[in-house]
């Protein structure tokens, strides 16, 4: 027997050095069926067993069988090492450059201007202001009249209108809007309508065209704190910091007490956002709302204005310039 | 409107600094739009008085003076001016000091005399715009001191933006009361004593009640001296209100316009033909006005006429003929009141901004024309002597505006502002405001002063009282109330949702004016009735736009220039047409794509990205459009149709229609517009009408097979002109409900076809809901498939 365990020993040692030295699958493959194969020494033995005494029999065939699990381990290790070599030859060689660009559509962008209205329909929306919107060429009623600007009112000379021969204009701000919506949709309301108004000027600060959003809310006892406190969170909201505000005196037909609205820049300085105020008694009375019974308040920005203190844009005129190298800084 | 913060701060004087009162008047609503000194820092320069004149030597135009500034030794000084004179107080720019320009002052020889310092005009001074010779100074002044605190010019001159409603402030008198009342100080407007007269001339006068004139104040002043000077101090406020100083007589009619607010008027008596009527002009009536442009009026301008016809627009300009001049000596002075009503728009119609045209049309105080004659005539008199007749009021009280008593209740007050104001302040803030006010059972009866015009209703007083108050006083307080849930309507795609696809595949949000060149929109476009603006900025931006397409190419042109050479843009917004005599305003989604169909890449010629150096194709564009449409639901029901369209290339232009309807086009720009435009190669277009493309279908659930399809794929053979679409009609026509799916998988002409035909490849995936269809079941459909092609289309199949 302890014949049989020195040969098995020597047997096991010169298979693993076989196994440790084959350098690659075929090889190793070779050393498996010299040990393990049909006539491999290990299958010998096992052969061998019949040769024996019924009482070494057993004794003998675990020995072999031992020494045949641990030729196998050894294989199987060797194998596995063996294929992680390959696999990470190959994975070596297939290397890519992963700071190359990728292919494809690249994203375009979504203009300032549509941001920033997006941003403020969105914040609005979760006080529940709906979205309403007017013509862009209305009539001189709901432009002017209607808000409560009577004929030859220099109000109207500070809206540099422009005009079509039959008396149409381009809206010269979002106001009409708040008409059309108490008609169509009846008090309470709470609604803001953005859109591109339009007023004859043109230089440095001023385009003839920009936007704006209207903002109106009429209920049973609207009152200007509630306006102050809408106005304040929205600011905070767009900003998205604590802001200060003031509000001051200002001068709107279709609005009274009527108030320009101005945020502290972090640089200290005041700078104006928009006008706001009480919807003007005839104002209501014009759209068939009783003044007596509801109040409500209106309040209006300029979208660029507020795009240009979000973003640091510094030349309104960059808007409608339409160069790319400006939009896709908007993605 | 400027206004000197010396001379606000004479009526009425709060405490802080002129930062504070700017701050202050803002906060009332008089927006401060600038603070400036009144004058550059003059440090050094000093009154100077001239001792001793001499002719300069060496210089026929120079003289040599000795002046006195209050230093031991006079200084000598070499003067160019001509009314330098012995005797005569000047400024004295001294060695050291700068003047305005980094002039510096040094000493120095003029032709061989030393120079020490310089005598100084107003010019140099940087206090007035032109100059005739030295600023004389009042004798009265200390020789020595300087001449800021001599002239007063330690001012700030605070600029107010005035909105429409606040007329009253257009006046040092209207300002100090708002800012007395904020300031709660006491305040009394000035007493002007009424100037006796010294003769009994007059001259007559009539007004127009009915037709804006209700009052005017006249008076004549006789045997003024020509040659009186305007002071200084007059002359220094005027420049500060940024009125240039002409004429004494002319000066104090400015003058007392900024102090009181009351425009005036004053006629040279002698060259007027007997007497002044306020009345409307006659059609084509002529009259050559201050400012030498000769107007034609008509019967909506009210003009003051005597005898021979107009001689000033009334409350807006003088007229030429009857002017004040250097020779005036006797004169009529014009304190009229007219209407906003008949000012209001007319100056505008004739190009006209004068400091009465404002003043009137926004409201002056009607009880206020006999003060400002006596004021004038006061100052007239000190300044130029002469002899005042008695004054001549005109009025009809009746055609004169009413202030009635308004109401204000407690109870709205708050309602409205959201905060309780007490009783006693609501009161004085009244009084402080110079209104009548009484105690009503449900608050206060206001009456506002006769200088207010924008106190009518409820709502104005509630204005006026938290205007005062402070608005920033009142706090900031939520509205309480029920929650307005909003319709989340799912039968439009919102048009954020196609910017953002259009966005996700590579396009840029262009926003392009609304106004085009009506040139290249015909050219896009065809010829239409255009909706012409009447007063555009400029002939390139004077028509509506038809259609965002002249919009998107210009700025894709734009870009091109800026060496941008792959492009892509989009664009909503409203589009406008005339249809009827009807404005038609629309929604319109559009788009340009130019150049690569892929950015360049390194793996431009291997791998997957063999194609991504070709120009972006009608293909390419139209999945864009593909996938917009998709957005609205199912792409069933669309077609797209060989069509012509002006802008667009033939051949290669798609009108876009579902359920028969036309929604958009897509194709590539016309090479011949291309050249027009002079931009190469080919941008490919589409434009979709926004409320027929993206009106959507609600999705509608069909239950899923669980038994497997069947693809079969066959190539059939057409004539050329044949299209896809027709195919695939015909096959759906022929497959029925067992057809899923249908995709054109290769079209191909060449060698192994007929010339004048085409091979289109099909795959059909079958399928049944219930069952696994037999190979019978399936070559059925193949052949009734076949059959139709054949008949409908003539097609054969390719084996």
């Amino acid at each position: 027997m302890q014949e049989l365990n020195d040969s098995l020993n020597s047997l096991i040692a010169r298979a693993q050095a076989d196994i440790e030295q084959s350098n690659n699958l075929a090889e190793l493959d070779a050393v498996r069926v010299a040990f393990l194969g049909k006539k491999g020494e290990l299958t010998e033995q096992l052969k061998g067993l019949g040769n024996m005494s019924a009482e070494a029999r057993p004794a003998a065939g675990q020995a072999i069988n031992r020494a045949k699990q641990q030729v196998q381990t050894a294989l199987e290790a060797r194998k596995n090492a063996l294929e992680d070599a390959d696999l990470a030859a190959q994975l070596e060689a297939e290397a890519v450059d992963v700071s190359l660009p990728g292919r494809g559509q690249p994203t375009g962008s979504v203009h300032p201007v549509t941001r920033t209205l997006q941003r403020i329909e969105a914040i609005f929306a979760g006080g529940g202001f709906t979205v309403a919107q007017g013509p862009e060429i209305e009539d001189d009623f709901h432009n002017f009249t209607a808000l409560n600007f009577p004929p030859d009112h220099p109000a109207r000379a500070m809206h540099d209108t422009f005009f079509f021969a039959d008396g149409h204009v381009l809206r010269t701000h979002t106001s009409p809007v708040q008409v059309r919506a108490i008609k169509s949709q009846g008090v309470p309301i709470r609604i803001i309508a953005p859109g591109r108004v339009y007023r004859c000027d043109s230089d440095q600060t001023h385009t003839p065209m920009f936007h704006q959003v209207e903002g109106l809310v009429i209920d049973e006892n609207v009152s200007f704190a509630n306006l102050k406190a809408v106005m304040h969170d929205f600011v905070e909201a767009f900003f998205e910091r604590d802001m200060q505000m003031r509000f001051r005196p200002s001068y709107f037909p279709f609005t009274e007490p009527s108030a320009e609205m101005d945020i502290l820049s972090e640089s200290g300085k005041w700078l104006e956002i928009g006008g706001c105020g009480m919807v003007h008694p005839n104002v209501l009375t014009s759209a068939g709302v009783d003044p007596e019974k509801y109040t409500g308040y209106a309040f209006g920005m300029g979208v660029e204005r507020m795009a240009m203190l979000r973003y640091g844009v510094d030349d309104l005129r960059l808007f409608f310039d339409n160069d790319l190298r400006f939009l896709k800084q908007f993605a | 409107m400027k206004l000197s913060e010396q001379w606000l701060r004479e009526w009425v004087n709060p405490q802080g600094d002129t930062r504070a009162l700017a701050d202050q008047l803002t906060m009332a609503g008089l927006e401060v739009d600038g603070v400036e000194p009144c004058a550059p820092p003059l440090d050094g320069v000093v009154v100077g008085k001239v001792l001793e004149k001499v002719q300069h030597p060496n210089a026929d135009r120079l003289s040599v003076c000795k002046v006195d500034i209050g230093a031991a030794e006079p200084l000598q000084i070499v003067c160019g001016a001509a009314n330098v004179y012995a005797g005569g107080v000047f400024p004295v720019a001294t060695v050291g000091s700068t003047l305005p320009g980094e002039l510096k002052i040094k000493r120095s020889k003029l032709r061989g005399e030393e120079s020490r310092g310089m005598l100084c005009s107003g010019v140099e001074l940087g206090i007035s715009e032109s100059a005739d010779g030295l600023l004389e100074l009042s004798q009265d002044l200390t020789v020595g001191d300087p001449v800021a605190t001599a002239l007063r010019l330690d001012d700030h001159v605070i600029e107010l933006d005035l909105t429409p409603n606040r007329a009253d402030c257009f006046s040092v008198l209207g300002v100090a009361r708002d800012v007395a009342a904020i300031n709660a100080l006491e305040f009394s407007e000035p007493e002007i004593r009424p100037v006796p007269a010294t003769s009994d001339v007059t001259h007559d006068v009539s007004i127009a009640p009915q037709d804006g004139c209700p009052a005017f104040a006249g008076r004549v002043i006789r045997a003024i001296d020509p040659a009186a000077q305007t002071p200084l101090w007059m002359s220094e406020r005027l420049r500060r209100a940024g009125i240039r100083p002409l004429h004494p007589v002319v000066d104090v009619t400015n003058y007392v316009m900024l102090e009181l607010g009351q425009p005036m008027h004053a006629y040279d008596l002698g060259k007027l033909n007997g007497a002044v009527a306020a009345r409307l002009a006659r059609e084509g009536e002529k009259l050559t006005l201050l400012d030498g442009q000769e107007v034609v009026l008509d019967s909506n301008v009210m003009v003051i006429a005597d005898d021979s016809g107009p001689v000033g627009m009334a409350g807006i300009m003088g007229g030429q003929s009857t002017a004040v001049g250097d020779g005036t000596t006797d004169i009529f002075l014009e304190s009229a009141f007219f209407t906003p009503q008949v000012i209001a728009g007319r100056a505008r119609r004739f190009g006209l901004h004068t400091d009465a045209s404002l003043r009137f049309e926004r409201g002056v105080d009607f009880s206020g024309q006999v003060r400002a004659v006596e004021r004038a005539t006061a100052l007239i008199l000190d300044i130029a002597g002469g002899s005042a007749g008695p004054v001549t009021d005109a009025r009809d009280t009746a055609a004169l505006p009413k202030r009635v008593a308004v109401e204000l209740r407690r109870e709205q007050l708050s309602r409205l502002l959201g905060i309780k104001i007490p009783d006693d302040e609501v009161h004085a803030i009244f009084v402080r405001l110079g209104f009548a006010v009484e105690a009503g059972a449900a608050g206060w009866l206001v009456t506002p002063t006769a200088a207010r015009f924008d106190i009518e209703i409820e709502a104005d007083l509630i204005e006026e009282v938290v205007r005062v108050h402070g608005y920033d006083r009142v706090p900031d307080i939520r509205l309480q109330g029920a929650a307005l849930l909003a319709a989340a309507s799912e039968s439009a795609v919102p048009v954020a949702r196609a910017g953002n696809l259009l966005r996700d595949r590579g396009y840029s949000e262009a926003i392009t004016y609304s106004f085009v060149d009506p040139g290249l929109q015909s050219l896009l476009l065809g010829e239409a009735r255009e909706l012409t603006l009447a007063n555009p900025i400029s002939a390139d931006q004077s028509v509506m736009r038809r259609s965002l397409l002249p919009g998107l190419l210009s700025a894709a042109r734009s870009n091109r220039k800026r060496q941008q050479n792959r492009i892509r843009l989009f664009e909503s917004g409203s589009i406008f047409r005339l249809q009827d005599n009807e404005i038609i305003e629309e929604n319109s989604i559009s788009a340009v794509a130019w150049g690569r169909v892929l950015p360049e890449h390194w793996d431009d010629v291997g791998g997957g990205g063999s194609h991504s150096s070709r120009p972006a194709d009608f293909f390419d564009i139209k999945s864009d459009v593909d996938a917009l449409l998709r957005l609205a639901g199912s792409a069933e029901k669309l077609d797209y149709v060989a069509s012509e369209h002006p802008a667009l290339r033939p051949g290669r232009t798609a009108r876009i229609e579902r359920d028969g309807e036309v929604i958009g086009w897509l194709g590539e720009l016309h090479p011949r517009v291309a050249r027009r435009l002079g931009i190469a190669g080919g941008p490919v277009l589409f434009e979709l009408q926004v409320d027929r493309a993206l009106s959507a279908r609600l999705p509608e659930y069909k239950g899923l097979s669980r038994f497997p399809s069947v693809r079969r794929d066959l190539a059939v053979i057409v004539a050329d002109a044949i299209t896809a679409g027709e195919i695939v009609a015909e096959v759906k026509q022929a497959a029925g409900d067992l057809l899923k799916d249908l995709s054109v998988f290769d079209v191909y002409r060449g060698d192994s076809i007929e010339k004048g035909l085409k091979s289109v490849a099909l795959g059909l995936i079958l399928q049944e809901t219930s069952r696994t269809l037999t190979d019978l079941e399936v070559d059925g459909v193949i052949n009734a498939v076949i059959q139709r092609l054949s008949s409908k289309l003539n097609a054969s199949i390719r084996e």
